[in-house]
């Protein structure tokens, strides 16, 4: 699509895009490649001596098992966060479309969490469920659970797992929200009337009608995942205990800003670079299909 | 709805109302313990009836912060985090406007070439690049420094996308008018663009705020010096000592100011939030 009307000038457009280009250049495209190039030396942390090695850096980190295992803990962690987080918020939404009264009012009060910091929200959890003072363990005591992130994995993972769910629920929402009020009243009436009971018109018309939302919202919570709960994992548990919770951005900080392993590091950012390009490629694929409908 | 279903109704209203509650809850927790005294949040279980120390506790933090994390005081860091958020939204919205409009007024060469350059930039989030832009900044100088913490965020493929997009559906007869009264495109782009790109601004602006306020690695990254840190950032830096170093009811107090200004803009400013939330993922 192009404008029919178009100015005329040999200079003008050239100053316009002049500083989002100049950002563009300075800030990602020169550290993009810095990162490509880095990936393929080998230097001391001082910088005194670089060697360039080709792609040992890659074979490195694949026969790390260390780095194998971030990438095992951010594929379980995308999958749980994605999974419930979607079932809970797709169930709030068909329940927030079928109601009259005070939809707006619940709405109100399920999107704000959008707003929450990832960090300040893994403040707020880590303080409930903190293993001396917090009120859930306590709770969870009562009923013979001895609740205690800091020693248990499988915890730490369930503490970061729900901070994240809960953050990402008002996105999912209104996503939901919007996907449901564009199904045609008229298909779910004529369900009715042919007598599908609520289940059968949610499983047989209403589910397969939102998948194009589903799936959209499945990308963008994997991607979530695996780039901005940073804030939740370093506020809550720091990728412990042990590796338990350390997500591949989470080891890619560690690596390059605390173990100074500069190439090493610069290999991760280049999977994590592949991977989100694929994620935002997927992504847009699913909007060019979503235009001709 | 189609049909009378007395009891579905009822599911779903306690469906709502118990996911509200579950929602509320760790926020309202956190609420109640900026009440009370450290004394009082550390025995076991905690009251979840407000205290009566929260003018104390508030005060505490926004002048002094945490004395025992010996960190700045709350207030200043609001101030940063504010000027943070501000400096980005309306840095990128400025940036993706006058961008936008080249791209869709004005036929240049190099124009593909542009627009590429700045659709790439989507696959490169701040996350995969931190070690090598960090390394420019500090050869900028910029560590600690307002601009050290905005201008790597402020270039933005999506709100760029967002104003092309809007652009276009600008009816071509305005830029013709325009060009026939004799305007220039600065002036076409100042009475006749912006104006009719409010509702865009104010939606793409919520969305921008929140995403400038929310930060947190680079930040981390780019921030050395107390005095140049974010609320998030502080609040982080005051739990870093576990939980016996950790003073609660002022952490607490310093959560809920940190919720606070994104919270508002999105409960007073509703409408454009879903908006712009809706149209910038498109």
């Amino acid at each position: 699509m192009e404008k029919r009307v178009v100015f005329r000038s040999r200079w003008l457009p050239y100053v316009l895009v002049a500083p989002q280009v100049a950002i563009t250049v300075v800030f990602f495209f020169w550290p993009a490649g810095q990162t490509l190039y880095q990936s393929l030396l080998l230097q001391d942390p001082f910088g005194m001596s670089v060697q360039f090695v080709g792609l040992e850096n890659f074979g490195l980190l694949f026969r790390d098992g260390s780095y194998l295992a971030s990438f095992k803990v951010t594929l379980v962690f995308s999958v749980l966060v994605a999974g419930i987080g979607l079932s809970l918020s797709l169930l709030l939404a068909v329940m927030a479309d079928h109601i009259v009264r005070g939809a707006l009012v619940f709405r109100t009060l399920l999107i704000w969490p959008y707003a929450v910091a990832p960090a300040v929200a893994g403040v707020l959890w880590v303080f409930l469920f903190s293993p001396s003072i917090g009120i859930l363990p306590f709770w969870l005591g009562k009923i013979g659970i001895t609740w205690n992130h800091l020693l248990d994995g499988g915890q730490a993972m369930t503490l970061v797992v729900i901070a994240s769910v809960w953050k990402q629920v008002s996105y999912n929402f209104l996503f939901f929200v919007a996907g449901l009020q564009s199904i045609p009243k008229s298909l779910i009436e004529a369900a009715a009337i042919d007598g599908a009971g609520p289940m059968r018109r949610f499983w047989s018309i209403v589910f397969p009608l939102l998948s194009p939302t589903t799936f959209f919202l499945l990308v963008v919570n994997i991607v979530f995942v695996f780039l901005d709960t940073f804030g939740i994992i370093d506020a809550a548990t720091q990728g412990g205990p042990g590796q338990a919770t350390t997500v591949l951005v989470y080891k890619l900080y560690q690596d390059g800003f605390k173990g100074l392993d500069l190439g090493g590091s610069a290999a991760q950012s280049v999977i994590l670079m592949a991977i989100v390009i694929a994620f935002t490629v997927v992504q847009f694929r699913y909007i060019e299909r979503k235009v001709q409908y | 709805m189609v049909e009378r279903r007395p009891v579905l109704n009822f599911l779903a209203y306690a469906v709502l109302s118990f996911g509200v509650l579950l929602v509320a809850l760790p926020v309202y927790v956190t609420f109640v313990a900026s009440t009370q005294t450290f004394e009082q949040i550390v025995a076991v279980p905690m009251s979840l009836v407000p205290g009566t120390e929260l003018v104390a506790n508030y005060m505490a933090a926004l002048t002094s912060g945490s004395e025992q994390a010996s960190s700045a005081p709350v207030g200043r860091m609001m101030v940063v985090s504010l000027v943070m958020a501000l400096t980005i939204a309306f840095g990128k919205i400025v940036i993706s406007l006058l961008s936008a409009f080249a791209i869709v007024y004005f036929r240049f060469p190099g124009r593909m070439f542009v627009f590429w350059m700045i659709f790439i930039t989507l696959m490169l989030p701040v996350e995969v690049r931190i070690l090598p832009t960090y390394e420019v900044m500090a050869d900028l100088g910029l560590i600690n420094t307002y601009a050290g913490l905005t201008i790597p965020l402020i270039a933005s493929a999506t709100a760029t996308f967002l104003f092309r997009q809007f652009f276009m559906t600008i009816p071509d007869e305005l830029a013709e008018a325009a060009r026939m009264d004799g305007a220039s495109p600065m002036r076409f782009f100042l009475d006749v663009v912006i104006p009719l790109s409010r509702t865009n601004l104010a939606a793409l602006f919520v969305i921008l705020f929140i995403y400038g306020w929310n930060q947190y690695l680079w930040p981390l990254l780019i921030t050395t010096d107390q005095s140049m840190y974010t609320v998030v950032i502080g609040i982080r830096s005051m739990i870093a000592g576990g939980d016996a170093a950790t003073l609660w009811n002022i952490v607490m107090a310093t959560a809920m100011l940190a919720m606070l200004p994104p919270a508002l803009v999105v409960i007073l400013m509703q409408r454009w939030f879903v908006k712009g939330l809706v149209e910038t993922e498109k």
